[in-house]
């Protein structure tokens, strides 16, 4: 299964090429608040994404209807089918970015992953209608008339499938933190059912709202370091105290290698096992043994018939609080044995924030590259490790290697563990 | 395991027209509605004012008291419906190899309830006063994660949100779990958001019916469709590998032998106005995976918009398939409203029950259908009739499709 587009917004710039140069220098794209007033807040920091949705091409009128995940969702799409050439098998137009010539629209699906949907257009308008809170029986006549298309995050696949002309099967993922790695699973698995040739798969969200930011506060789960928000993500660091809230989409084409090549398309990587368990133990809480995710890894790897031996760098989880970090540290240990001590892991999060259901996309999208350029991104702000995370997370900066395998994980409220493993295109592997 | 059956054991219901399985089945075999005036909240100050309540609920009668906090109305509705799936269908999941039981369920707009008290907490009195529980309870994944821990189910799970076809592309995500080799899942969809705040989003879309008289609201096909009355509630099932659900001997009420989905161009695209409309592609791509033809289906199970031009393009996809008038046809949503991603999975546990009882349950309400329909419409009464296949049909607004066959269980 090929990956032969990838479509990035995210925080510190819009585009891949944007995306990639933050990762490998190690730069950080957190910083104070700036889309609303957060000053009465525990933790008034995030990364945002410097967005201008009339810059990127949308209409006034899909500006107007869209939440700002969807508008994000649908400028990486086409991005990531531009960067397919599937777009030069046809104008753009009424028939959308695959054009009248490309592919046949029936074979083609989408699969948005968003973990919180419309939540920061939903708080906008709730703010509206209630008139600050103030009333239970909110006044409907004060309702925006796309609201309907807030209320269900289906709406996000819609606007992703009429913007690239999709008209096979369609559907939102919504696992919580790992629908990023699910929703791109579930598309592998739509193709290799047969159920579509294409699959515009990915992620978003754009969850920097006072909700958002309040019931995050309510559980300390994010950072409060607000006097120095380019140092506060510090994944697997003894200092670290909750992840920063991010935002942002990662889209991809994907496709049978076959027909990657049959039409002479450049393959980023192959994604060659997945897996996700549960772990039936708590809506937030992990079991510190990391035996759900571990297990997760072990069926990805069977799936990709490769040995843990072959994995060359784990994108990890990495959120920064202290309860994950721990967690996943033992779930590499349980799953890759010694092999967990001789591998790079990193956390991307240290520099684009947790974008809660889009990070998965997004770290798939810095796996791909990783093997594309041969480069291991670095998990920035890690200056003092945590006796308890004692593995090598590439702290600062990136590494130069032959990037061949990469496991990538993602852990969820809900009790969701999800694992993927991304190969060079051809790599040999086994086939027991 | 590509091949493996995918067979249903276990149905739990949470219907505006009875909690519980016999109590639903017995309503709408009876022709009992659970369209009334809205008494979740004081609905008089807005335009419609009907909607399908669970009635009878208590929930601290069904769910585990700190359960109750962390819980909005539509989980505790989903918990209860998973308890009586799991009774039903006499498993205990405990007994299964490890991670070999998941959740896979459809959900449409989360705890909406449970989110308009913590939005009205941050913008009436802070941020602080948000509950601690507002970061997952109100979340799309809320029941999947919920049914998880309650159940132990450690297997792979997820949750697909395509509007009011999510209770099919849910149970179609269970069976590609069971092919992958998972052993059992529990799947389906409750929901619901009968709250000021919910109420206002919903009549946003701008289908709602306004009728405020309970046997005129929702009438699909009907020459006097005027939009759809929402409700609360669904059907969780239990889905099981076939082969694993003979082994122990379980009831099997029948299989989901064939399932697709499509997606329709934006309405007015050159792509809308040259192709094939996309519920009829779905249709037929759900036959073909069935194997079956259409002379074999002896049901659909209409999505049944109550919106008079997707009324119609449901009929025209349907007569297109099966010929004019060739095929019973039914809507016993009319006497729930529309359920969102519960709908299509209480549609399937309708179905599961007609093969069983050889009884299509009817559509309600309808006197006189609109111009131009060929349907013939199971209307008023239960109609006595073996069925060995049915086809259920559900659409998500903004242009999803499905369809999925279930048929009766095959002798082995």
């Amino acid at each position: 299964m090929a990956i032969t587009g990838i479509g990035v917004v995210a925080p510190g710039g819009v585009g891949t090429k944007e995306f990639w140069s933050l990762l490998t220098e190690g730069r950080t794209a957190t910083r104070a608040i700036s889309l609303f007033d957060a000053t009465r807040f525990r933790s008034r920091i995030a990364a945002e994404a410097d967005f201008d949705p009339h810059h990127e091409g949308l209409t006034p009128q899909e500006v107007r209807r869209m939440d700002r995940a969807a508008q994000f969702a649908v400028v990486a799409a086409r991005e990531a089918v531009s960067d397919s050439g599937l777009e030069a098998a046809g104008a753009l137009g009424a028939a959308g970015a695959l054009g009248a010539a490309g592919p046949d629209p029936y074979r083609v699906g989408v699969t948005v992953g968003s973990a919180v949907g419309a939540t920061t257009s939903l708080d906008t308008e709730y703010r509206v209608v209630s008139d600050g809170g103030a009333k239970w029986h909110v006044d409907y006549t004060y309702a925006v008339p796309h609201l309907f298309d807030h209320f269900v995050p289906s709406s996000f696949a819609a606007e992703v499938a009429w913007a690239v002309g999709a008209q096979g099967p369609a559907s939102v993922v919504s696992t919580g933190c790992t629908s990023g790695l699910d929703a791109v699973g579930h598309a592998v698995e739509l193709i290799r059912e047969g159920s579509a040739d294409i699959m515009v798969a990915g992620a978003t969200d754009a969850p920097i709202s006072p909700i958002t930011v309040a019931c995050f506060d309510a559980i300390k789960a994010t950072s409060p370091r607000n006097d120095d928000p380019e140092h506060a993500s510090r994944p697997f660091d003894r200092t670290r105290n909750g992840f920063v809230l991010g935002e942002g989409s990662a889209l991809f084409v994907l496709e049978e290698l076959s027909l990657a090549h049959r039409r002479g398309a450049h393959v980023y990587a192959e994604i060659v096992g997945f897996a996700s368990r549960c772990n039936a133990y708590h809506m937030t809480g992990l079991r510190p043994d990391g035996r759900e995710m571990a297990e997760a890894i072990r069926v990805a790897l069977d799936e990709a018939r490769l040995p843990v031996t072959a994995v060359d760098y784990i994108n990890a989880h990495g959120s920064g609080t202290k309860q994950n970090d721990r967690h996943e540290t033992a779930a590499f240990k349980r799953a890759l044995g010694e092999h967990a001590r001789a591998t790079p892991i990193s956390s991307i999060k240290s520099m684009v924030g947790h974008s809660l259901g889009a990070i998965g996309s997004l770290e798939i999208a810095a796996s791909a590259l990783a093997i594309e350029h041969g480069v291991v991104p670095p998990t920035a702000n890690l200056h003092e490790p945590d006796p308890e995370c004692d593995l090598d997370y590439t702290p600062l900066v990136a590494r130069e290697q032959r990037v061949e395998v990469v496991l990538s994980v993602g852990s969820g409220f809900g009790g969701f563990q999800s694992a993927m493993v991304l190969a060079r295109e051809g790599l040999e592997r086994g086939t027991w | 395991m590509v091949s493996a059956v995918a067979v249903f054991t276990g149905i739990g219901v949470a219907a505006p027209n009875g909690l519980s399985t016999p109590v639903w089945w017995k309503a709408t075999l009876n022709g009992e509605s659970g369209i009334r005036p809205i008494s979740r909240f004081d609905a008089s100050r807005y335009p419609a004012r009907l909607a399908g309540e669970v009635p009878g609920f208590d929930a601290a009668e069904h769910i585990p008291n700190r359960l109750l906090p962390q819980t909005d109305h539509m989980t505790r509705l989903a918990l209860t419906a998973a308890q009586e799936a799991f009774d039903d269908a006499d498993t205990d999941p405990a007994q299964l190899p490890e991670y070999a039981a998941g959740v896979v369920t459809a959900s449409s707009a989360g705890g909406f309830e449970f989110g308009q008290r913590e939005l009205e907490a941050l913008w009436s009195k802070g941020g602080q006063y948000v509950s601690a529980y507002q970061s997952f309870a109100w979340f799309y994944a809320v029941n999947t994660g919920q049914i998880s821990i309650r159940h132990g189910l450690r297997g792979p799970s997820g949750v697909l949100v395509t509007e009011q076809a999510g209770g099919l592309d849910a149970v179609a995500q269970a069976r590609r779990r069971l092919r992958g080799g998972s052993r059992l899942i529990v799947t389906g969809g409750v929901d619901g958001a009968i709250c000021p705040w919910g109420w206002t989003a919903q009549l946003a879309g701008g289908r709602l019916s306004l009728a405020d008289d309970p046997t005129r609201a929702y009438l699909p096909f009907d020459a006097a469709a005027r939009g759809y009355v929402p409700g609360e509630g669904g059907a969780i099932l239990i889905l099981e590998e076939a082969a694993a659900a003979r082994a122990r001997g379980a009831r099997v009420y029948g299989e989901l032998a064939g399932y697709a989905a499509t997606f329709d161009a934006k309405s007015g695209s050159e792509q809308h106005l040259s192709g094939v409309p996309g519920l009829r592609r779905a249709v037929e791509l759900a036959l073909a995976d069935a194997g079956l033809a259409p002379h074999d289906i002896d049901v659909v199970f209409a999505d049944a918009s109550g919106v008079p031009h997707l009324d119609r393009a449901e009929a025209e996809a349907i007569t297109a398939v099966f010929g004019p008038r060739r095929v019973p046809v039914t809507a016993p949503k009319t006497m729930t409203g529309r359920l969102y991603a519960g709908g299509a999975a209480l549609d399937l546990a309708a179905a599961l029950l007609a093969i069983r009882d050889a009884l299509i349950p009817p559509t309600v309400n309808i006197t006189r259908l609109a111009e131009g329909l060929e349907l013939d419409l199971v209307s008023t009464e239960p109609r006595p009739c073996p069925v060995r296949a049915a086809l259920v049909l559900a659409r998500g607004r903004g242009g999803f499709n499905a369809a999925a066959v279930v048929v009766g269980a095959r002798p082995h």
